[in-house]
């Protein structure tokens, strides 16, 4: 079965690096530019893991995640947190709000698969 | 990498970004504070860089670093948003466009100058570190070393293979975050051999069993080539949400050999899954029941749709071939004069209307709102200020006017050159305005607005005027008029579009680079525009921007030339003259004049020009066309015969044909006959080009300068 991803960014440039990444990694690819697109996206997709950035507009990262993990949908699926900073307060911030793990920008396509990969269990 | 699709999109996005950077950051300067404002400003900024990360523009994404981060501060409140700062951001984001054009184009950005911006930004903190914003430092990612209470690392001499014990204990909330222990071991198999098993506490008396609370514990060996930092690695996303110990050990000795209950063999990339914790939340069916529409809500952005120009273009092609074929079909029926069928009369009108709909329609695809023009040109104001060491203030009026894509494109160069050209010389220096009592910042004040199917943009400084007498002068030492001329004063300001006007006496370094208005004129004409002066002494100065409302269609007058079919465009004519005998005045054997309102206009023969006929046979013109040319004021085009009035569809000759001198365009009539549409200005040039440039020529202006405000 073919993984899906889900992907919410608001940059256009790093939705389609996503697309192009994982589509050639043979997942199906969703996307949304903003948080409260990507709750709504999340319901209609359904996806296998969801990647994440944290500043957008309508709606940040953090409460993507908390709207992913609580309220109706409660669920566990994975979540990448798209970052540009690998500090670690990030991490602990994304972590306690209930992400899986992250991405730190610039990925190379590469890590970018595997870190999916490996959260995923995705061959 | 230059053919990069994605690269495109950045490029494109990042200019976007750009301006609602620059966009917020006006916002802010005219304290607007909000705090979606600080943060659209600051995710701009974020975009950016995250997106030149990914092209590996270093020098763009260290300086973007920075600049968020004094963003972020003010965003914070740990910085208070003084002048200074506000300053120092304006300035940050100018130069980031800078950068980002120079990545664009391969161009390299001086050390130095990105060395002095990056100080600038650090000097908003003044004395103050900024331990308090994280990511000044690491940036790129570094592994936690764990405090492991464990024995030095084995080293094994001449053997590369690592062995290492792992306790890994999840925590609760390692299951919430959807992690799936199999897939870490899983990954850890990866790396080598892999042995688990679980700790002897993993299983719980029946009577303490709590199927919420998780429980296992694996004991893993591993047996890899992999260093710690690897398998380290494996954890990253999980430390502190588990406990986990990972002890190196000599290898091939087996660790802990003592307990071996319940061994599973992991080895290569085979992820058997290891017997699945009771009661755990795993692989979770997220149930969507939700519905999207009531979390999606009403507030999302605007729906825009992006589409490829190259289809609009194509559309209102179509759309203007509809128009002519509609102009056909009410030409037939007009012509069947015996028709009394009302019906069909309504019809046809209504088809009209519908295609003129279509039309307006179609056209405001096109039309852009020349905001984005008017916020690049408060750069332009900054930058020229601090050039000349003038204060200036931009202030936009009608930003929301929506003017033809192209012309908002085209309209850049010669919008800024008449920026800078009014701060540079049009605002006088502080000094002087305050001797003349008029506030140290002078005020630019840039307006845009429809009016009568045309569209005016002005550029109006609060400055000394034009120094009329010294324009006089220049001009006469040019030799572009005579010494003895005498001028009124719109005819002095239409002294600074004559090409060779603008050059190093009146210029500064800064509007001067040999671009004289007479190129702005150019490229304004270009448009089929025209742009005007006017100004008052001690009050300031108005430039004028006259254009079309669209490129597609425009007004003409359809007129007959030699029995040939011609459109001259409407916005050129001034009015159309019947002369009387005596007007016209023969010059040598070729040229005429016409003598009107006490004033002589030079007569062009159109047929000529065009090479309809070869020599003027006529001793009288039947009709003149009164047009204003921008190069030589106006003149009088000989035409045989009026016909017509009406909107014409523009098709390109250069792209279907070639450029033909005299003529701007095609259009196809009512009658399907295609005409050609004149281009008043060339045919004017052409029949002037002989005799023109030198000393004896006196320009007329009068139509193209007003005197007052």
């Amino acid at each position: 079965m073919t993984l899906k991803v889900l992907a919410i960014d608001d940059s256009r440039t790093i939705r389609e690096l996503l697309r192009v990444a994982m589509e050639g990694a043979g997942f199906a690819y969703s996307s949304a530019c903003d948080g409260v697109e990507g709750v709504a996206r999340f319901s209609e997709v359904v996806p296998d893991v969801v990647i994440t950035d944290i500043n957008m507009p309508n709606m940040d990262g953090y409460g993507v995640i908390e709207a992913i993990r609580g309220g109706d949908l409660e669920s566990k699926v994975p979540i990448l947190v798209l970052t540009t900073e690998s500090g670690d307060k990030l991490k602990a911030r994304a972590r306690a709000a209930g992400a899986t793990g992250w991405i730190v920008k610039p990925f190379d396509d590469a890590a970018l698969i595997s870190v999916v990969r490996r959260v995923t269990g995705a061959a | 990498m230059m053919s990069n699709p994605i690269l495109d999109t950045f490029f494109e996005e990042t200019e976007e970004l750009l301006e609602s950077l620059a966009e917020g950051l006006a916002a802010m300067q005219s304290g607007n504070h909000e705090a979606e404002i600080l943060n659209s400003v600051f995710r701009a900024v974020h975009s950016i860089k995250g997106g030149a990360g990914a092209f590996k523009m270093t020098e763009l994404v260290g300086f973007a670093h920075h600049f968020e981060t004094v963003l972020d501060a003010v965003r914070s409140n740990a910085l208070d948003l003084n002048p200074a700062i506000m300053h120092t951001l304006t300035r940050s984001a100018d130069f980031l466009s800078n950068l980002v054009e120079a990545a664009r184009s391969g161009a390299s950005i001086s050390q130095d100058v990105t060395a002095g911006f990056l100080a600038a930004l650090q000097q908003c903190f003044g004395e103050k570190q900024i331990e308090s914003v994280d990511a000044w430092d690491n940036f790129e990612f570094a592994a936690i070393t764990l405090d492991l209470n464990a024995p030095p690392e084995a080293s094994i001499g001449g053997d590369a293979s690592n062995a290492f014990t792992i306790t890994f204990r999840p925590h609760a909330a390692l299951y919430a975050n959807g992690h799936e222990p199999a897939l870490l071991i899983a990954a850890l198999a990866d790396l080598g051999a892999v042995t688990t098993r679980f700790a002897p506490d993993s299983l719980a008396d029946w009577e303490d069993f709590d199927p919420t609370e998780p429980r296992l514990c694996w004991l893993i060996d591993l047996q890899s080539d992999e260093s710690e930092t690897q398998v380290q690695e494996v954890f990253e996303f999980v430390q502190s949400i588990c406990d986990l110990t990972i002890t190196p050990v000599s290898p091939h000795q087996p660790a802990d050999s003592k307990v071996a209950p319940d061994t599973r063999t992991l080895t290569g990339a085979a992820p058997i899954l290891v017997t699945e914790p009771i009661g755990q939340p795993i692989q979770p069916t997220a149930k969507a029941e939700a519905k999207a529409d009531d979390a999606a809500g009403n507030k999302g952005p605007k729906a825009t749709l992006r589409v490829d120009l190259e289809r609009v273009d194509r559309l209102i092609n179509t759309v203007g071939e509809l128009i002519i074929n509609q102009a056909m079909i009410a030409q037939r029926f007009a012509d069947m004069t015996e028709t009394t069928d009302d019906d069909l009369v309504i019809h046809i009108e209504n088809y009209r209307l519908l295609a003129r709909d279509i039309q307006e329609g179609v056209m405001a695809i096109r039309a852009q709102p020349v905001k984005s023009l008017f916020q690049r040109m408060s750069r332009i104001v900054r930058e020229a200020a601090d050039a000349t060491g003038k204060s200036a203030e931009l202030i936009t009026i009608g930003e929301g006017t929506e003017v033809d894509k192209t012309v908002v494109e085209r309209l850049a160069d010669p919008l800024t050159h008449m920026v800078r050209n009014s701060v540079d010389h049009g605002l006088e220096s502080p000094e002087a305005r305050r001797a003349a009592g008029k506030p140290e910042t002078g005020v630019i004040r840039l307006s845009a607005s429809h009016r009568s199917g045309s569209v005016f943009i002005t550029v109006k400084d609060d400055g000394a005027g034009l120094n009329r007498p010294k324009i006089l002068d220049i001009a006469k030492k040019k030799g572009l008029i005579a010494q003895d001329a005498d001028l009124s004063d719109s005819e002095i300001d239409g002294l600074l579009f004559l090409p060779g006007f603008s050059t190093a006496e009146t210029v500064s370094n800064l509007s001067g680079r040999g671009v004289g208005l007479d190129v702005v004129r150019n490229s304004v004409a270009a448009l089929g525009g025209r742009v005007s002066i006017a100004s008052i002494p001690g009050q300031g100065t108005e430039f004028t921007i006259t254009l079309p409302l669209t490129l597609a269609v425009m007004d003409g007058m359809v007129v007959t030339v030699a029995g040939d079919t011609l459109v001259v465009p409407i916005t050129s004519i001034i009015e159309t003259i019947r002369p009387q005998p005596g007007d016209l005045h023969r010059i040598g054997t070729d040229d005429m004049l016409l003598s009107i309102r006490g004033r002589m206009i030079p007569v062009v023969d159109v047929a000529r020009s065009l090479g309809f006929v070869s020599k003027s046979d006529k001793s009288v013109a039947p009709l003149l066309l009164l047009v204003e040319s921008e190069t030589l004021g106006e003149c009088a085009l000989v035409v045989d015969a009026v016909q017509d009035q009406r909107q014409v569809v523009i098709k390109s000759l250069e792209s279907n044909f070639g450029t033909v001198q005299g003529v701007s365009a095609a259009t196809v009539l009512g009658d399907g006959r295609i005409a050609l549409i004149l281009d008043p200005e060339a045919i004017a040039a052409n029949r002037m080009g002989s005799q023109v440039p030198n000393a004896n020529f006196t320009p007329i202006h009068g139509r193209s300068a007003h005197a007052t405000f």
